[in-house]
């Protein structure tokens, strides 16, 4: 005999199923009520003209596109050098502070200066430092390029940011369950490897995809060491013409990056939460 | 002998300006200033940036009327009825002086080259300064002993932003390494003093200040004829502007009374030294 839903669900369906529909049609005409107010209210502006004129030019969009298109192109490739060192890094400091041996705690005490400082100075001071300073000494093999002096800087600042978030997801995994891996005859750096890292880095991913994200478009500053990046290369433009479209080009090549990155760390993330319940984790 | 004549003749200005105040030089202004449209009704605002570059301006003072443009903001001022009291000065960055709408200041004097392109977004006065490019480098640079425009194919240069010095490193130079662009001549001065470019390019009469005041081993390579035409330094006023009008007369009358050319040859260095690369 087949399943027969009782009258008591089918009404509750029923009812259900009318208050989704009067939910959908409240947020359709509240979307059209805001949208045709703000439409009103920005091209209703006397200056309006001024500003589609300056921001929003087809002719300047199209005649920038390329350049800042290759501007972009050196965004992506500082992101990826920096982003993977960052992680390495960030790691490696993250392991450093949460060591507890009493031999490395030199190498504890370095690491908690080191992201200190590097988490309070602002990216621009720690840019001019390296990008101007550094060279300034004269050393033959430091390379006087502002690609990779710019590339250090990023690395330096964000390793810190890093190290902490990886940090805070290695304090985050229950004490007992590295008492538990040397109860089952794991080392001690087994348990960090098998067992304390996997379960760290896990929890602390969409953090580090948000910092990667950051990492992104901090990539642009690099410019100010005279390297010609998207934002530099719109800003070029805008310089010669007078006009901001350039920029704007430059925002939405760049939200274009960031946006899927966004829903990868949301999928990632729902995926986990999923995993987690049918583990009954929850 | 020039020389000292435009001198005493803005010392005069100032002093008179300074000193005497509002009634005794509104009688001899070509026009009453309290008449125009101005921002602030009997004032004029002037916009410059800050830092204000020697030697445009000096110690990054623009109200102590020193250096060339301070000097040419008064003398403007003074044509269209505004005594030396009656000037404010307000900080205009690069952007604000090109964003859509109306601006903080009546005018803004900020080196800023007069382009067709440019003329669309905002009103120029009349060009008040005859610019031309020129090449910077240090004596231990590899493009130190450089003679023509071919020396400097493989050359690394740069250039400040919001320049036509960029420009002109694309159009007229183009070098095979594509070139460094910095946020100030400042960065881009301490690039070169590191190493990090072979040469910058700069306006010439900022070229001469860099690397005589500057650098310690600066030099200059030369000068380039500029693309098409003539480059000029304009003054910037809000886009249909009441005011070009009679700022642009201003101008033009203090050319034609040979006042600009005195005020440059007091202030900038003198810019018939450096040879013109081709």
């Amino acid at each position: 005999m087949s399943y027969q839903p009782s009258e008591l669900r089918l009404q509750r369906e029923a009812a259900r199923r009318r208050a989704s529909r009067r939910s959908t049609l409240i947020a359709v005409v509240s979307t059209i009520v805001i949208g045709t107010i703000l439409t009103v209210v920005v091209t209703g502006a006397p200056g309006f003209k001024a500003v589609k004129q300056s921001f929003f030019n087809w002719h300047y969009a199209s005649s920038s596109f390329p350049h800042v298109l290759s501007g972009l192109w050196l965004n992506l490739r500082v992101l990826i050098v920096a982003g993977f060192i960052v992680l390495i890094f960030g790691l490696l400091i993250a392991l450093a502070r949460t060591s507890h041996s009493p031999v490395l705690y030199p190498v504890r005490l370095l690491a908690t200066i080191y992201t200190d400082i590097f988490r309070g100075l602002p990216l621009l001071l720690v840019l001019l430092l390296v990008g101007f300073g550094l060279p300034g000494l004269g050393i033959s093999w430091i390379p006087g390029s502002a690609v990779i002096l710019g590339t250090i800087s990023l690395i330096l600042t964000y390793s810190a940011y890093v190290g902490e978030v990886i940090r805070a997801g290695i304090e985050a995994v229950n004490p007992a369950q590295r008492m538990a891996s040397r109860a089952l005859g794991l080392t001690q750096s087994q348990a960090q490897r098998y067992v304390i890292l996997p379960q760290a880095l896990r929890k602390v991913t969409p953090a580090l995809l948000n910092d990667l994200i950051s990492l992104q478009k901090d990539s642009g500053l690099i410019s100010v060491l005279g390297a010609i990046d998207a934002i530099r290369a719109a800003q070029i433009d805008t310089s010669q013409s007078f006009n901001f479209t350039p920029y704007l080009v430059a925002g939405a090549l760049f939200v274009s990056l960031t946006i899927p990155l966004t829903r990868f760390t949301d999928w990632l993330t729902n995926k986990q939460d999923r995993a987690r319940v049918q583990q009954g984790q929850w | 002998m020039k020389k000292t004549i435009s001198a005493s003749l803005v010392a005069a200005a100032l002093v008179g300006s300074l000193t005497l105040g509002f009634g005794a030089n509104a009688s001899n202004a070509a026009t009453s200033g309290a008449s125009l449209p101005t921002l602030t009704k009997g004032f004029l605002t002037i916009g410059t940036d800050n830092p204000a570059y020697t030697p445009w301006f000096d110690s990054n003072k623009p109200a102590n009327g020193k250096g060339f443009e301070s000097a040419v903001a008064y003398a403007v001022a003074k044509q269209l009825g505004f005594p030396a009291s009656k000037v404010k000065w307000v900080v205009a960055p690069f952007n604000t002086v090109i964003q859509p709408g109306k601006k903080a200041f009546d005018f803004d004097i900020n080196e800023v080259s007069i382009t067709p392109e440019r003329a669309k977004a905002v009103d120029f006065s009349t060009g008040y300064y005859d610019v031309a490019q020129a090449l910077v480098t240090t004596s231990k640079s590899k493009i130190a002993k450089a003679k023509s425009i071919a020396d400097l194919a493989k050359a690394k240069l740069g250039a400040s932003v919001g320049s036509t010095s960029y420009a002109t490193i694309n159009d007229v130079i183009k070098p095979k390494v594509k070139a460094s662009v910095f946020d100030t001549n400042d960065l881009a001065t301490a690039a070169l003093k590191n190493g990090q470019i072979d040469g910058l390019v700069l306006d010439l009469p900022t070229a001469f200040y860099v690397a005589g005041a500057e650098l310690s081993n600066g030099l200059i390579i030369g000068q380039f004829a500029p693309k098409a035409g003539s480059d000029q330094f304009g003054l910037v006023l809000t886009k249909g502007s009441t005011l070009t009008k009679s700022v642009s007369a201003a101008v033009d009358a203090l050319r034609a009374n040979g006042t600009l050319k005195a005020l440059a040859s007091k202030w900038l260095a003198s810019v018939g030294g450096a040879p013109v690369l081709k």
